[in-house]
């Protein structure tokens, strides 16, 4: 498969878009866990 | 609508971020945090973090429906001055890949929303997202000059999710929020309408202007005005707001409708006086909630 040629400035923006989605991930799954602490945590201290 | 070129190889995050309509999500932040608080000084009890957390939800749907928003309005878009600058006409971010944006964080944030909170505040947030873009955006927008009115609810909606999710529930208290919200939307809008009124009418939107005419359109913002300052005064009436809160409702109430009566009295095609409205309606519901908020605060931590 012949190697598509893309201009600098191109594969920066596209090396910046790949890290945000990385950021957005890693940051989504941060808060989840998270809240999943924060809910449990509440949870067991209102039931004792 | 002529093809855009297609310039996508070169939207960085910012163009992306830029879908989310950023100015409208911290206005829908800052009115959810007041009615965050407000729910907390009437008794509600929510974990900071996860208050932290359904703010952030809040704030990502509403960026969600302002990125559905642009992917459905992209035409018009094109063709306005306002709003020609935005990344799907200038060919950044193809419409498909704005969809599949605000589709992916609506889901994330409703889903966000129901862990942090509870299925009311997210099921309020979906039916947001839902209306602005469906209701509004799908329907209204092109069909009605009362599109902005009807509307309006999506934007008035944030505060009433953000108490529902300190709460679990949306009292009377946070429905006062809403109509504030609600009733200062049409003569923020129109006002809008009036010195951009070339602008709506080139891309075919029938707002009030365009339709009913100069004349009418700002009898009715004088109209609204009158009725928005009377229910900005509400909230000291039910206890939500108190004198801090009245003075400052009181002040710039009587700057709004100074305003709004300058309109009403400005000549044929003027712009100064809808854009000196248009420009003093944001600091009015910024003063209001502000207020709201300094008063919460203190009750609390003071």
């Amino acid at each position: 498969m012949p190697d598509i040629e893309i201009s600098p400035e191109a594969k920066k923006q596209r090396d910046q878009r790949n890290k945000a989605i990385a950021l957005g991930l890693t940051a989504f799954i941060v808060i989840v866990f998270l809240v999943t602490i924060l809910k449990i945590s509440g949870n067991i201290s209102g039931a004792s | 609508m002529t093809d855009i070129p297609s310039r996508s190889a070169f939207a960085g995050p910012k163009d992306y971020f830029a879908l989310l309509k950023p100015r409208v999500m911290s206005l829908v932040i800052f009115t959810a945090l007041v009615g965050m608080v407000a729910a907390v000084a009437g008794g509600a009890t929510i974990h900071p973090g996860l208050a932290a957390a359904s703010l952030l939800a809040i704030a990502v749907g509403a960026g969600a429906s302002g990125a559905l928003n642009m992917w459905w309005d992209a035409d018009i878009d094109a063709v306005m001055a306002r709003t020609l600058a935005r990344p799907i006409p200038q060919g950044l971010v193809p419409k498909s890949e704005a969809a599949g944006f605000g589709l992916l964080l609506s889901g994330l944030s409703v889903v966000l929303l129901a862990l942090a909170s509870n299925y009311v505040a997210a099921g309020l947030l979906a039916f947001t997202i839902f209306f602005y873009v469906v209701i509004y955006s799908m329907w209204l927008k092109r069909s009605t000059p009362q599109n902005i009115v009807i509307g309006g609810a999506a934007g008035a909606l944030p505060p009433v999710v953000a108490w529902a999710a300190a709460s679990g529930s949306a009292p009377f208290d946070a429905w006062i929020l809403f109509l504030i919200i609600f009733l200062w939307t049409p003569p923020h809008f129109w006002a809008l309408a009036l010195y951009r009124e070339g602008d709506y009418e080139r891309a075919g939107v029938p707002m009030m202007p365009n339709v009913a005419g100069e004349a009418s359109t700002k009898k009715q913002i004088f109209g609204y005005a009158i009725i928005l300052v009377v229910a900005g005064v509400a909230p000291y009436v039910t206890g939500l707001g108190d004198v801090v809160y009245l003075a400052t409702s009181s002040a710039f109430g009587a700057g709004f409708l100074m305003l709004a009566w300058r309109v009403l009295k400005s000549p044929p095609k003027s712009k100064e006086a809808p854009k000196q409205l248009f420009a003093f309606s944001i600091f009015y519901l910024f003063a209001l909630f502000a207020a709201l908020l300094i008063e919460d605060l203190f009750a609390l931590y003071a």
